[in-house]
C-alpha cells in the first residue's frame, strides 16, 4: 500500500494513541481483559490442590487408608501453563503502563516495533501454554485406554474444575491476545479512507511523537528495559 | 537484491511445505505392535488426540503453504498472506506444544497419577513421534520466519527501509 512514509505506518502497529478515541479505549479494554484473564488462569491453577484419602483395604477391622494429593507441580504441562500466564499477565500489565503513559518518554521509536514484537511473543506464550495444558487435561479427564492411563478426574473431581476453568481464562486471555495483535493490519488491509485520515491525521506532526526523553544515555536505558524484560520471560 | 529475497523466500516456503508434510506423514505412519505380557498391544497415533491433532494441523498448513507457492508476487493477496501466515503459526505452535505435553507423559510417566512410561515397551513407536515432534519443531521455525519476513515487507515496523 502506497503511504507517505514508513515510520507513520510503523507508529500505527506499535502505538494505539494515534488512532481514534474509541479505537484507543477498545484495545485498552482488550488489553485489561487480558490481563485479568491470564492472572485469572495463573491464580486458579497455581492454587489448584486437592487432597483425598481412600480407603483401600481392611486389616481386620481397622481400614486402611492412603492420602494422594493432586497438586499442579505434578504435571509439567500445568507448570509451563502457569509459568506462560504469569509471564503474559505481567506483559499486558506493563503495555497497559506503557500505553497509558509512554507519551511522556520515547525511546526515538525503537518502542514501537518493539511493543509489536513482544506481542507477538506474548501471544506464542500464551497460545503454547494453554494448549499443552488442555490436551494434558482431556488426558486426565478421559484417560487413555491404549496406554493403560487412568482417567483422574473421577476421583479429584474439585481439582479438574478449577483447572477446567483456569484453562477457560487462559484461552480467553488468548482470544484477546490475538485480538489486538491482529487489529493494526485489520485496519491497513483495505485502502478505506480511515488508513489515509489517520496518516494525514498523523503525518503532519512527527516531532510531537518523537520527543527525546531525559535519560542520560538512551542506549543504556534501552538495553536495561530490554535485559530486565528477557530476564522476566526466561523465568 | 530483490530478486534473489524472492528466491530466498520462495525457498524457504517450499522448504517449510516439505517439513510440514513430512512431520504430518511421519506421525501419521507411526504404528507399533507387539506382545507384552502375552498380551498384544498396538500404538498408533489415533489413540491420543493430541496426535491427531497435530497431523490435522500439520496438513493444513502444508496445503496452505503449497496453494502459497503458487501465488504470483505481484498480487494483492500477499496482505492477505500475512494475516493467513500469523493464524497457522499460532496453531503450528498450539498443535507442537499439545503433542509435547503427550509425549512427555508417555516418555517419563506421571507417578503421581499412576501412569506408567509406554516408550518401553513400544520403542519405535516413540522414536517416530519424536523424529515427527522435531520436524514439527523446525516447520515452526521456519513458519516464525515467514511471518516475520511477510509482516516485514507488507508493514515496516524496524523502520529499515527509507521511504
Amino acid at each position: 500500500m502506497a503511504l507517505q512514509s514508513g515510520e507513520t505506518l510503523a507508529m500505527l502497529v506499535g502505538n494505539i494513541w494515534s488512532k481514534p478515541r474509541s479505537r484507543y479505549w477498545t484495545l485498552l479494554g482488550l488489553r485489561l481483559l487480558a490481563f485479568l484473564a491470564a492472572a485469572a488462569a495463573t491464580l486458579v491453577m497455581a492454587l489448584n490442590k486437592q487432597t483425598k484419602t481412600f480407603v483401600v483395604g481392611t486389616i481386620g477391622t481397622t481400614p486402611l487408608k492412603l492420602t494422594l494429593t493432586a497438586k499442579f507441580q505434578h504435571t509439567p504441562a500445568f507448570v509451563f501453563f502457569v509459568i506462560a500466564n504469569g509471564l503474559v499477565c505481567m506483559h499486558n500489565l506493563v503495555m497497559i503502563m506503557v500505553d497509558l503513559v509512554g507519551s511522556k518518554f520515547d525511546y526515538k521509536g525503537l518502542r514501537f516495533p518493539m511493543v509489536a514484537i513482544l506481542d507477538m511473543l506474548n501471544v506464542a506464550l500464551v497460545s503454547g501454554g494453554a494448549n499443552a495444558a488442555a490436551f494434558m487435561a482431556e488426558l486426565g479427564k478421559n484417560g487413555n485406554s491404549h496406554a493403560r492411563w487412568d482417567k483422574i478426574c473421577d476421583k479429584f473431581g474439585a481439582y479438574c474444575d478449577r483447572g477446567g476453568g483456569a484453562l477457560i481464562a487462559s484461552f480467553l486471555a488468548l482470544a484477546s491476545c490475538f485480538s489486538f495483535l491482529s487489529s493494526p493490519y485489520l485496519n491497513l488491509s483495505t485502502r478505506r479512507p480511515i488508513v489515509l485520515f489517520l496518516t494525514t491525521i498523523i503525518n503532519p506532526k512527527p516531532q510531537t511523537i518523537f520527543i527525546s526523553m531525559d535519560c542520560s544515555n538512551i542506549s543504556h536505558c534501552i538495553c536495561l528495559v530490554f535485559q530486565m524484560y528477557v530476564l522476566l520471560l526466561l523465568l | 537484491m530483490a530478486e534473489s529475497k524472492r528466491i530466498f523466500t520462495f525457498l524457504l516456503r517450499f522448504i517449510a511445505f516439505c517439513t510440514t508434510l513430512s512431520a504430518a506423514i511421519i506421525m501419521a505412519s507411526s504404528r507399533e505392535k507387539t506382545t507384552v505380557l502375552a498380551l498384544s498391544v498396538e500404538a498408533k497415533y489415533s489413540d491420543t488426540p493430541a496426535f491427531k491433532y497435530f497431523v490435522i494441523v500439520n496438513a493444513i498448513v502444508s496445503i496452505y503453504g503449497f496453494l502459497i507457492l503458487f501465488l504470483p508476487s505481484k498480487s494483492q493477496l500477499w496482505r492477505l498472506v500475512v494475516a493467513l501466515d500469523a493464524v497457522f503459526t499460532m496453531l503450528l505452535t498450539s498443535s507442537i506444544s499439545a503433542a509435547l505435553a503427550i509425549a512427555y507423559v508417555g516418555k517419563e510417566g506421571n507417578p503421581n497419577a499412576g501412569w506408567l512410561p509406554i516408550c518401553d515397551q513400544v520403542r519405535k513407536y516413540c522414536n517416530q513421534v519424536k523424529g515427527a515432534l522435531i520436524v514439527g519443531f523446525i516447520s515452526l521455525i521456519l513458519y516464525i520466519l515467514l511471518f516475520l519476513y511477510s509482516v516485514h515487507k507488507a508493514l515496516n515496523p524496524l523502520l529499515l527501509e527509507k521511504s
